[in-house]
């Protein structure tokens, strides 16, 4: 513990400028994966536990197509939206046959699923880690804000994922689309009677929710190693995101990845053997405040 | 010439198949079997599948050559997935079901440890070909009767490196440095042995801040910024293989390496190869290098393995095709297999390879080997992709390495 170091920190513009940027795309990252989640669960009562496979092969999809058509921007567009057309298969295939089954079941085929492409990830790409690269017009010194240093690679990150953040909480309450779906995670009996084709729905959110962490797995690959079964770590996180944000809560979910980014970024400096230890602290102390998490509904 | 194939031709085909078969039956049984085992699996695989290719090019070059003792030698390769457990039971499989008369332990320490309790109870022989850790061989109550080691060892590594980051740090005047290893055994105990003698070698070295990120981390920024805010004058780092390859990806765009000196011992090719910006004047160590030794036959092996697998060589793979040097020359000299007769042959035994830093490397009596190439270069971001490098100096080390089997109470 180093109680003196973030003192001292916190005093300066240029290490909470740094920290407070570092924690931001620590935590715009995690929110991507953490939205689909979040969303899936809120929507379809399912956790999905292979969603750190979606992550993992828009990885792996954006890392192909940026070394076929040398386009990054292409490369994040293929990654989410082969991610979304998988989310639509897995849901079909897999995931609607076991809707309102036993939870073991529902574990038991997202596990499958996590095994199976973690396998066929290293027959297509080989069991070795592979690094994208950054691209071309982000190979640009840092920018220098009150002394501290921000990244423009991460400035555009986080950029994105709060522009996703805007779109998908606008999209969820304005929209006819955002309602029906809104409605359904309160009664999805209901709003079948009411004449909505619920087998659509769930697949479109099957989609969203896939094609958000293949874009949070192809906008990272420039800078984190690829490896088949990286999914995992970035799984893990993502539930403590969803269950402190309240589950099936989006603005929840944005405001714990943002506060597990924040706490990451400046429990580094004050707490360097701690850091991690921390984050499941926070979540502990939050959930005996609000057991429904920050934006849950009280069950 | 017609080609019907006539009842006669049938029979007497089938005839010379019968009378042949004995003889091959007997060519199978003849042939010496070499277990394997290796993490062939997983996110390190590259380093087992980088020694299973240097093994498969030694089996080629030593069967043209006759085998040994006159039989032909075929490797039993085994993927433990670098589990210690499981590298026990295939160890003792290898030996007791797949009649193994010899073993090589390709495995990371923590399986060599598991292995080494085997071999001790079945007398054959076997040497270690990855770890690194020194108390397997340089503790006698670990050490093992029939058990070798043929790779780096890290005291040598941690000697050499000290010696070399002493003289870069006072010459640049580096005082306040840095460290950033991976958080577990072997991040801590490396860097505490090579921080007791970077500290011997530069009484003045103040190590202002340290960062311990998690094995296999994805994300290193708040490591890095952290970093930053210390404002060292030098950084050393431990971190290898997927996570070296992300951090410097992510320090990349913070302009760490502009901000402060990097030093690394663990730099290898695939390493170099798949990070795509690799800053220049990282102050590296040779794991393997095409180009250090500077010799014609160095070069040849490493060009040979490129040749043969489309990818360079790492430090494994050197590491295993000397064993299977070693092999060689203890056999021809002990004319036996049995753990004893090869044990008192390697024991001593000095072989010419392209690895030695002088054209050879020792087998000491304590069951390790010295004379490896040790260097420490700097980087640069195309081939040779460390250059300037410096030899190590093997008396410094062994007289160090001495002092500290001392104060460890192994000698």
């Amino acid at each position: 513990m180093d109680l003196h170091a973030l003192g001292a920190c916190l005093t300066t513009s240029a290490c909470v400028v740094t920290q407070t940027t570092s924690g931001l795309i620590v935590g715009m990252l995690l929110f991507l994966v953490a939205a689909g989640v979040t969303l899936i669960f809120g929507v379809l009562k399912i956790v999905n536990f292979a969603h750190g496979t979606f992550y993992m092969l828009g990885g792996y999809v954006a890392y192909t197509t940026l070394g076929v058509t040398d386009s990054y921007m292409l490369a994040v567009l293929a990654g989410a939206l082969s991610m979304a057309l998988f989310g639509v298969v897995f849901e079909r295939a897999l995931i609607s046959r076991v809707y309102g089954s036993n939870v073991l079941m529902q574990l038991l085929i997202c596990y499958a699923v996590v095994l199976i492409f973690d396998d066929l990830v290293k027959i297509v790409w080989g069991p070795e880690f592979h690094a994208m690269g950054m691209p071309q017009a982000f190979q640009v010194p840092p920018l220098f804000i009150a002394g501290g240093v921000v990244p423009p690679f991460y400035a555009v990150l986080i950029g994105i994922a709060a522009l996703i953040a805007i779109v998908l909480g606008l999209g969820l309450s304005m929209t006819r689309l955002g309602k029906t779906v809104r409605a359904a995670a309160i009664n999805a009996q209901m709003v079948s009677a009411l004449g909505v084709n619920t087998t659509l729905l769930f697949a479109i959110v099957f989609a969203v929710g896939g094609g958000l962490a293949g874009l949070a797995g192809a906008l990272a690959a420039p800078v984190r190693s690829l490896s088949p079964g990286m999914g995992f770590s970035v799984l893990i996180e993502s539930f403590i995101v969803t269950v402190i944000g309240g589950m099936g809560s989006i603005a929840g979910a944005l405001a714990s990845a943002l506060l597990i980014g924040l706490v990451r970024g400046f429990g580094t400096i004050g707490f360097p053997q701690f850091t991690d230890g921390l984050i499941y602290i926070v979540m502990i102390a939050i959930l005996l405040l609000r057991p429904q998490g920050l934006f849950g509904r009280r069950l | 010439m017609s080609a019907v194939i006539t009842r006669r031709t049938v029979l007497a085909a089938g005839t010379a198949s019968l009378l042949a078969a004995p003889w091959v039956a007997r060519a199978q049984a003849n042939t010496l079997r070499i277990g394997m085992q290796s993490i062939l699996s997983g996110p390190i695989a590259l380093l087992g599948t980088s020694s299973r290719n240097a093994l498969m090019m030694e089996q080629d070059r030593i069967n043209a050559a006759g085998g040994f003792l006159g039989r032909q030698i075929e490797i039993v390769y085994r993927d433990s997935k670098g589990q210690p457990q499981e590298a026990a039971r295939i160890a003792r499989e290898l030996v007791n079901s797949s009649g193994c008369e010899l073993l090589i332990d390709a495995e990371a320490s923590s399986a060599s440890f598991a292995v080494q309790e085997v071999v001790r109870s079945l007398d054959v022989a076997c040497i270690h070909t990855n770890s690194e850790t020194s108390s397997l061989t340089a503790d006698p109550k670990i050490r093992a009767p029939t058990a070798f080691r043929v790779a780096r060892q890290g005291v040598h590594d941690a000697v050499a490196g000290s010696i070399y980051l002493a003289e870069y740090a006072s010459a640049k005047k580096l005082n306040k440095w840095a460290t950033c290893s991976p958080d577990y055994a072997y991040g801590r105990d490396t860097t505490a042995q090579y921080l007791q003698f970077f500290k011997q070698f530069k009484p003045d070295l103040e190590v202002i801040t340290e960062a311990w990120p998690k094995l296999g981390q994805p994300d290193f920024t708040e490591v890095i910024t952290k970093l930053i805010q210390a404002k060292p004058q030098a950084l050393f780092t431990l971190l290898y293989a997927g996570d070296l390859s992300a951090f410097v990806n992510q320090g990349n765009i913070y302009a760490l390496f502009a901000q402060m000196a990097v030093a690394t011992p663990n730099v290898d090719y695939p390493v170099l190869a798949a990070i795509k910006n690799l800053p220049a004047g990282i102050q590296s160590a040779t794991r393997y290098l095409e180009t250090f030794p500077d010799t014609p036959a160095n070069k040849e092996w490493g060009q040979a393995y490129f040749k043969k697998w489309n990818e360079r060589p790492t430090n494994w793979s050197w590491q295993n095709t000397v064993a299977m040097q070693f092999y060689e020359q203890a056999i021809k000299k002990a004319n036996a297999l049995d753990g004893k007769a090869l044990a008192a042959a390697l024991s001593g035994m000095r072989i010419y390879t392209p690895f030695g830093v002088d054209g050879t490397i020792t087998m000491r009596d304590d069951h390790t080997t010295i004379g490896y190439a040790i260097g420490w270069g700097q980087t640069i971001p195309k081939e040779p992709f460390i250059v300037d490098v410096k030899a190590a100096d093997w008396g410094k080390i062994i007289e160090l390495e001495t002092e500290w089997k001392k104060q460890q109470r192994y000698i």
